[in-house]
């Protein structure tokens, strides 16, 4: 049983990085419709240059760029260009899908470095959590990082505010002195970031090599994870572990039920459509008015000013 | 005015064209392949011979009919990702008919084709009934009609309709020979198609320029509130878009299984779907444009599997090529815009200095 | 402590909307800036405040040159602004509204006791953990004036503030405006209601068409401010009132809301209801009801005798009844369509064909005969405000009998909104029932027949409009009776 939850964990972990990106991205404003795409040349990347390089260290930090290159054209297009986010972010999805493709070709099938294990001395030994959480490698470990440094950065410092409010009402924004667009670059980059980690997550951690397709369809589920999370990090990593629990099972019933792997990339939506209908519902409502501390993790509204372009005039 | 505004079009898109194929040569060179060989091969490999342009107009077929059906769907402000589904929910229903129903010759045809088209419209229609009822962004509700629509395909060529003897994913057993597109001569696929092809591209555009649908549909895409206090019924109007689209999608489904594979294989939608949005924002979303550009991304597409054969090269250079190409073209109209924005002395729109604060839901 | 703008100027493309401005304010002084809507006033306060940058012109503030090119260089020189819609994040707390955009760092307890102080010492009541969104607008202004005063402004600038508040609301505001000025800030008063002015403001500054026409210390005869303010002394023609006629309208029995108080009401032929009462206090919901667009929780509509409960929208348009909104490019008008489309599409045509070359015949004699300044392939945005309201009401066919308006001339200058009342009572001579919602207290009681105030999402009272004042609307719109 921990076994089995040790993995979903560390399987998780990748879609955990390209979600709360993307949550960070989208609370400023700035849909980047191109997880798809970035994730899966990210994760190329990142196995090409820890081959060639020997360092899975320069690996990861290779997807880290090509992520946040993605997200700054995504950004440039949105924010200066003021073109349609969601246009120029499809676009990007498919370029980065065949780019992957034609520059991993001498790769497919090399052999190369994962990340190291790297348990933690003390908490591994805790029972229970210590065999499911800490007995990873700093791949895993930073995924936790992301998802508590997500939350607190958001409610619980000045900047993090600053950031929710860019999203929300960009003009409110900008008449309390913030710099919007400054921001919803920074922002994007930043969540475009941790998309490319994400990949060299799959390719040098829980995949392991290259081929074409690598990371199919996790672009997809994490966009849906994020609103079924609310844009809220805690409930969109929830969403990613339940989501890669899910996988796992299906996983053990595959010999029973063949075929099942195919309704998997299915579900994540299923979920979402679930989460969007269950928040309409009035139960909701009324614990959410009646217990304020809660409201930020049972809403489920996107942040007002979501792919809309800013300008002062 | 038609002219110089094309014109226009045409001078603007030379930068960016350029642009996009010196990035297909750079990545040719750091792929170590010689640039010149390469295009020529792209050439040869989609015009070169009577087969290689059979192969190009079979995908320039189902390429145009998508983008075509998704000029209406974003006539009504939709991004209806959910096109590759309908494609398959199309070649589906075609392969029903086909397996299932007894028939001579032509009225087989007409059943397939008919076939396709009632199973794209049901599939869009779902995806429409997400939207307007539930809500769901089609953005979204599309991407899991498309997985489903493919896990429906998987299914059913592994397991109820799977070949006599071995399950594979090479598709099903091949039609019937009624049930195949008619095929005239030497050429090497069904003229038919072709016609349908280019009706369906006259009609889009005759609909959305010159008549009050098309007109109703673009104020249903651009306000739905001011369009329905116009009494535009808007629902009815979505609803009716992405059932065209749909109706036009599982055509090009259909014609796929009964025209170029004659069976359904698993790749039947041949991202035909997501390529047309590539083509119809090429096209800045007009029909007029659709034909030729297709025209364009289907000979790349259908050139660039020379590359790998000959020069050892991944096709999807091929896919990079057009991506690059969409992709510099809307960032140089964004740009352009930009430069005559800031040109401009600033105008407020509506010119008047008074806010126009919104009123609250009461 | 003394605020000085000199030579503003500012265009927006072939508009100026500031031509060379000049004005001086001291402090401790509650300065008012007077002018029809369209002067200049907000666009002068936005530059002021850094939200808007200007083309050319100085700020000095004690002697000191601003170079104002944000709001951030505004707030750090000490310029708070209250816009005419205060800009809060509705999904927020009131807490987080209040601290976000503050310097220092995120501490929620201090912030809260800091709310709690401002609120003391000017009496407001705001509840921290509240989301903004259930705030009223004069509660809005409150924690905005409360959240400028906490981050140490010293201008306080407010773009026409009683828009939309109540009238105790209203004594409170102005009390606060008074409190500060004596502490020796520079308060700005921005509006176009003269009464209010004349209450308030110690000195006015007239504004008209972009430039500073004139000043006055107060009090000062109000034909002087009207004569600066307008260029004219204004004649007020009464317009004449008829008796209405049959029945065109009929709610028997209609409650706006679960639970609410049942509504019975008749309006007939050539009768103008006018609704009054603040944001969100149900006259939308009963606009929105007789025009079919919202199904009442109970009771019946007729129009013209015929019952239409429940009917859709479209049984309601061909029953003769229309609906203006208030956001006229959000609601009315669709961005990115021309005049001549417009009118295509708000015609009786049917067919399927489109017939180019007769839309735009038709577009440029319907443009001739509103005066609407454009041409019919303008598209609905580049038109202004003014503009943009004569086609709405030129895409409204001339024989109707029910015509429901949300805040016909909010935003226009006066010149627009008397074109469009003439209008409006031509419409009304000839048959047309009018029923409209409006926040300006001078339209209601000028063009109304009986007025309906709303307040909390039901009719407080049916007033007659020639029996009423100003003074007893403006209480029963906060809910109060004039005692």
């Amino acid at each position: 049983m921990e076994a089995t939850l040790a993995t979903i964990v560390a399987s998780a972990s990748p879609l955990v990085y390209a979600a709360i990106g993307e949550t960070i991205s989208e609370k400023a404003g700035v849909v980047n419709l191109s997880l798809e795409g970035t994730i899966m040349l990210s994760a190329m990347t990142g196995f090409a240059v820890s081959v060639g390089s020997g360092s899975v260290l320069l690996g990861f930090a290779a997807a880290m760029l090509v992520g946040m290159l993605i997200a700054a054209i995504v950004a440039f297009a949105g924010i200066g260009l003021r073109l349609n986010q969601i246009a120029v972010g499809f676009v990007l999805t498919l370029l980065a899908i065949e780019l992957s493709s034609f520059l991993g070709d001498p790769f497919v099938g090399r052999q190369g470095r994962g990340v190291p294990s790297l348990p933690i001395p003390l908490l591994a030994d805790l029972p229970f959590l210590g065999r499911v959480l800490f007995r990873h490698n700093l791949s895993v470990y930073g995924s936790y990082v992301a998802i508590v440094g997500a939350y607190l950065f958001l409610f619980r410092t000045r900047r993090g505010l600053e950031l929710q409010g860019v999203g929300e009402r960009p003009e409110a924004a900008f008449a309390r002195g913030i710099p919007v667009n400054r921001l919803r670059y920074l922002y994007t980059i930043a969540g475009g970031a941790l998309v490319g980690i994400a990949g060299a997550a799959f390719s040098l951690h829980v995949i392991l090599g290259w081929r074409e397709g690598l990371t199919s369809n996790f672009g997809w589920i994490a966009l849906a994870i994020v609103i079924f999370g609310g844009w809220h990090p805690v409930r969109v990593a929830s969403g990613a572990y339940l989501f890669g629990a899910l996988r796992t099972i299906a996983g053990k019933l595959q010999p029973v039920f063949p075929g099942l792997s195919q309704i998997l990339p299915l579900l994540p939506f299923v979920l979402m459509i679930f989460a969007l209908v269950l928040v309409y519902l009035r139960v909701f409502r009324d614990l959410a008015d009646r217990h304020p501390a809660l409201r930020p993790l049972l809403s489920s509204d996107p942040p007002s000013a979501l792919g809309t372009s800013f300008h002062r005039e | 005015m038609r002219a110089r505004e094309a014109l226009g079009r045409v001078g603007g898109l030379a930068l960016p064209v350029a642009l996009a194929f010196l990035v297909a040569l750079l990545l040719l060179q750091l792929a170590g392949a010689p640039p010149l060989e390469a295009l020529r091969l792209l050439w040869t490999g989609s015009f070169g011979s009577a087969a290689k342009v059979s192969d190009t107009l079979g995908a320039w077929i189902p390429l145009t009919l998508a983008a075509a059906g998704l000029v209406i769907t974003f006539a009504a402000g939709l991004w209806n990702i959910g096109v590759e589904g309908q494609i398959v929910a199309g070649a589906i229903a075609a392969t029903w008919v086909a397996r299932e129903v007894p028939g001579p010759a032509p009225v087989m045809i007409v059943l397939v084709l008919l076939a396709g088209v009632v199973g794209g419209v049901l599939w869009a229609l779902l995806a429409g009934v997400l939207k307007t009822r539930g809500r769901v962004n089609e953005i979204f509700g599309g991407l899991g009609l498309d997985f489903v629509a493919l896990g429906l395909t998987i299914y059913l060529i592994i397991g109820p309709w799977k070949r006599a003897g071995i399950a594979s994913t090479s598709g099903t057993d091949l039609f019937r020979q009624e049930a195949w597109l008619p095929i005239a001569g030497s050429a090497r696929f069904p003229l038919l198609s072709i016609v349908l092809t280019a009706v369906a591209v006259v009609l889009v555009s005759v609909l959305m320029r010159g008549t009050f649908f098309g007109l109703r549909l673009k104020a249903v895409g651009r306000n739905a509130r001011s369009a329905h206090l116009l009494g535009i019924p808007t629902e009815r109007y979505l609803l009716g878009a992405f059932a065209l689209c749909g109706a036009l999608a599982g055509l090009a489904g259909a014609i796929q299984v009964a025209g170029a594979f004659h069976k359904l294989v698993p790749a039947v939608s041949g991202g035909y779907g997501f390529l047309g949005i590539l083509v119809v924002l090429l096209a800045g979303f007009r029909a007029a444009w659709i034909a030729p550009i297709s025209l364009f991304f289907a000979a790349v597409a259908v050139g660039s599997t020379q590359l790998s054969l000959r020069l050892d090269l991944d096709s999807s250079l091929g896919g990079v090529l057009q991506g690059v190409l969409v992709l510099f073209v809307l960032l140089a109209g964004g740009w352009r815009l930009r430069r005559a924005r800031l040109a401009r002395v600033d105008a407020v729109p509506g010119g008047s200095t008074a806010p126009d604060v919104e009123a609250e839901e009461a | 402590m003394s605020l000085e703008l000199r030579d503003i100027r500012k265009s927006f493309g072939p508009v100026r909307a500031n031509d060379g401005v000049s004005l001086t304010v001291e402090a401790g002084t509650l300065h008012g800036l007077l002018g029809e809507n369209g002067a200049g006033k907000s666009t002068l306060m936005k530059v002021l405040s850094g939200f808007i940058g200007a083309d050319s012109g100085e700020i000095v503030l004690d002697g000191r040159r601003l170079g104002l090119s944000s709001p951030r260089d505004g707030i750090e020189a000490g310029i708070g602004m209250l816009h005419q819609d205060p800009l809060v994040f509705l999904p927020f707390t009131v807490l987080d509204n209040f601290l976000l955009g503050a310097r220092a760092r995120l501490d929620r307890r201090a912030g809260a006791r800091a709310l709690r102080e401002m609120c003391e010492r000017f009496g407001f009541a705001l509840d921290p953990d509240a989301p903004a969104r259930n705030l009223t607008v004069g509660e809005r202004q409150q924690l905005e004036i409360a959240r400028l005063l906490w981050l140490g402004a010293r201008v306080l600038i407010l773009d026409e503030p009683t828009t939309g508040i109540s009238a105790i609301q209203r004594t409170k505001l102005f009390e606060v405006l008074r409190a500060l000025a004596d502490e020796g800030m520079i308060v700005i008063f921005v509006s176009h209601k003269l009464e209010e002015v004349e209450e308030l403001c110690a000195r006015v500054t007239v504004m008209r068409r972009g430039r500073a026409v004139g000043e006055a210390e107060m009090p000062c005869p109000t034909d002087r401010l009207v004569e600066m303010m307008f260029g004219r002394v204004l004649a007020e023609p009464e317009p004449t009132h008829t008796r209405p006629g049959e029945p065109v309208l009929e709610l028997e029995r209609v409650r706006l809301r679960d639970q609410g108080a049942e509504l019975s009401l008749s309006v007939g032929r050539g009768e103008v209801v006018g609704l009054a009462g603040l944001e969100g206090s149900g006259q939308r919901t009963l606009l929105r009801a007789c025009a079919g667009l919202l199904e009442a929780p109970s009771g019946r509509v007729r129009v013209e005798g015929r019952d239409l409960t429940g009917r859709p929208y479209r049984a309601f348009l061909a029953a003769g009844v229309h609906y203006l909104p208030a956001g006229r490019l959000e609601e009315g008008l669709v961005p990115g369509l021309t005049v001549a489309e417009h009118f295509l599409l708000a015609g009786d045509q049917d067919g399927f064909v489109i017939d180019r070359d007769g839309a735009r015949r038709l577009a440029r004699a319907k443009i001739a005969d509103h005066s609407i300044v454009g041409t019919p392939e303008s598209v609905a945005e580049s038109l202004s405000g003014g503009n943009q309201q004569r086609l709405l009401l030129a895409m409204t066919p001339p024989e109707v009998r029910l015509l429901l308006m949300e805040h016909p001339t909010r935003g226009l200058d006066m010149g627009s909104a008397d074109w469009v009342w003439a209008r409006l009572l031509e419409r009304r001579d000839a048959g047309t029932a009018i029923v409209f919602a409006s926040a300006d207290l001078d339209e209601l009681l000028r063009y109304s027949d009986r007025i309906l105030v709303f307040f909390a999402g039901e009719v407080l009272r049916v007033l007659d409009a020639r029996r009423t004042t100003g003074e007893e609307l403006g209480h029963l719109i906060g809910g109060k009776e004039l005692v």
